[in-house]
């Protein structure tokens, strides 16, 4: 589960064996809005921990926030050992925004080859590079579209391209927002077959979703609602704690649990929500 | 810094560039079509047409740069790929520096036929050396360059940073001396136009157009032009955030 060692060989920096993302209080603010109120969570090395919740919950704050782009970031976030967004951990970590964010007047193979030389740079590794890029178009399996414009592509071909140009140079962390959305069954299926192939390989991946029957294909599940974390758990755990059949109906009796929590006196708040009870009680009680 | 990512960007916007021939067929063709139009509007009175049309040399590259410019790094900001590109080993001198290189290879490429065409086919009449005319074109387009990236951060949507056009470059366009000599305008004015950077591109055209050999106000003009366009650049730099709100 851990061989994480396999994968990033070559790299001198500090493969540390602690856990790949730690946070402590962390809390962003956008605008007149607390978008993460005081979050304390860690994602494991070599494992896929799923981010899921409703829409606006934050998910996408967060995802910003390890990756470094995001402003206003309170508390501590450590990403590999090191603060979230220093210089060094760009190379490191592979970002898909969840609009695809590639050139859309340039082929496949183009976004990818100049992705891959902002990466890797220097005439010295041009043959590498080669190797890197035909191995994420093999990876999302666009070889048949390689020499396609990116904007004639459809919807899911395009996340695609987005998700290869995150696979360049084996990243020791994927970030990945919402990198199903708008995908049909059969190639949800064989990308999240690519997500434990790649942690198998020894890559953290930290995967958002708002689709509840992904939750149960990661090793690790992080719950959230309204920017704070509702539960940080493994999907068979979570399942048999809220005594469900499903991660999809134990996060709905969570979420009713914490509405109602909220709704209520502060001292009714549910014992299964330890992270928001001291949040929510502050609030005003009514609306 | 790093010069093989300067070059993999520049290298990358012509690419984009190279899908969409009709883009590059406009910057072009255009500018010949004006410099035509202008010499056969005044058919009767070449005298002015030689001055119009040197100080045009120097204006066309500004604004169709400004205008490129501002809508591909807008779309950058709107599509994510900035975003992307910050979050990776990019630097943002890498960033700007590959924008410029890239467009002011268009911009020589554009002067040259604007140039040539107006010197030898329409008879413009210039005592100094054409070289230097497309030396003030070039940095008129590293200007343009660099008000295009810095205005694109003020502008949401490209409806926007199209209308960034008149604001920024008509007024310029109106001061510079195109249409009458800078000292003869209201006095307010004409301290307005000795701060916009337009005017040292005419100023500098107007010199190469009346003297055989390169003059100090030459140098002088030329020198301004070069130092707006790297000042913008570094504002345009200061506008490009590896975290955003």
């Amino acid at each position: 589960m851990m061989n994480y060692k396999s994968g990033a060989a070559p790299r001198p920096g500090p493969t540390t064996p602690g856990p790949a993302i730690k946070a402590t209080d962390l809390t962003v603010v956008r605008g007149p809005r607390t978008v993460l109120k005081g979050l304390h969570f860690e994602v494991p090395q070599g494992q896929i921990t799923g981010l899921l919740g409703p829409s606006g919950c934050g998910k996408s704050t967060l995802m910003r926030a390890v990756v470094g782009t995001q402003a206003k970031v309170t508390g501590t976030l450590d990403v590999l050992g090191e603060p979230a967004g220093s210089a060094p951990l760009r190379s490191r970590i592979g970002y898909v925004t969840q609009a695809p964010s590639v050139y859309l007047d340039l082929t496949v193979r183009q976004n990818l080859e100049y992705f891959a030389a902002i990466l890797i740079p220097g005439r010295g590794y041009a043959g590498l590079r080669r190797d890197y890029v035909g191995k994420a178009i093999a990876d999302v399996d666009l070889e048949s579209h390689h020499d396609a414009l990116a904007g004639t592509l459809s919807g899911g071909q395009l996340s695609r391209v987005s998700l290869a140009v995150a696979l360049l140079g084996t990243p020791e962390l994927l970030v990945l927002d919402e990198p199903t959305v708008g995908l049909d069954p059969v190639l949800r299926r064989d990308l999240w077959n690519l997500f434990h192939e790649i942690a198998g390989r020894g890559t953290t991946i930290l995967v958002s979703s708002h689709v509840m029957d992904e939750a149960e294909r990661c090793h690790r599940l992080l719950l959230m609602r309204e920017g704070e974390i509702l539960a940080d758990d493994t999907p068979d755990a979570l399942r048999h704690r809220m005594d469900t059949e499903t991660v999809e109906a134990a996060f709905l009796r969570l979420v009713d649990e914490a509405t109602a929590a909220e709704n209520s006196t502060p001292q009714a708040s549910g014992n299964s929500a330890p992270q928001t009870s001291g949040n929510s009680s502050t609030k005003e009680s009514s609306r | 810094m790093n010069t093989s990512r300067t070059l993999a960007t520049a290298a990358r916007v012509l690419r984009q560039l190279r899908h969409d021939p009709r883009s590059i067929a406009l910057m072009l063709l255009v500018p010949c079509v004006m410099l035509l139009l202008l010499r056969y509007v005044y058919d009767g009175r070449p005298q002015i047409f030689d001055s119009i049309g040197a100080s045009l040399l120097g204006i066309f590259p500004l604004i169709t740069m400004f205008l490129v410019t501002s809508i591909a790094t807008l779309r950058e900001r709107t599509s994510g790929t900035l975003e992307r590109l910050l979050a990776m080993p990019l630097g943002k001198a890498d960033l700007i520096l590959g924008y410029a290189l890239a467009f002011g290879t268009l911009a020589i490429i554009q002067s040259l036929l604007a140039t040539g065409l107006a010197l030898w086919a329409l008879g413009l009449d210039v005592i100094g050396s054409p070289w230097l005319l497309l030396l003030v074109a070039l940095l008129d387009a590293l200007l343009g360059t660099a008000l295009g990236l810095f205005v694109s951060a003020f502008a949401a949507s490209e409806f926007q940073a199209v209308q960034f056009m008149p604001a920024v470059i008509f007024p310029q366009l109106l001061l510079c001396g195109l249409f009458t000599a800078r000292d003869t305008m209201q006095p307010v004015l004409e301290k307005l136009s000795n701060v916009l950077p337009m005017s040292y591109a005419v100023d500098g055209m107007g010199e190469v157009l009346k003297h055989t050999d390169v003059t100090a106000n030459f140098i002088r003009d030329a020198l301004i032009v070069a130092l707006c366009a790297l000042l913008v650049l570094a504002l345009g730099a200061a506008t490009l955030r590896r975290r955003t709100a």
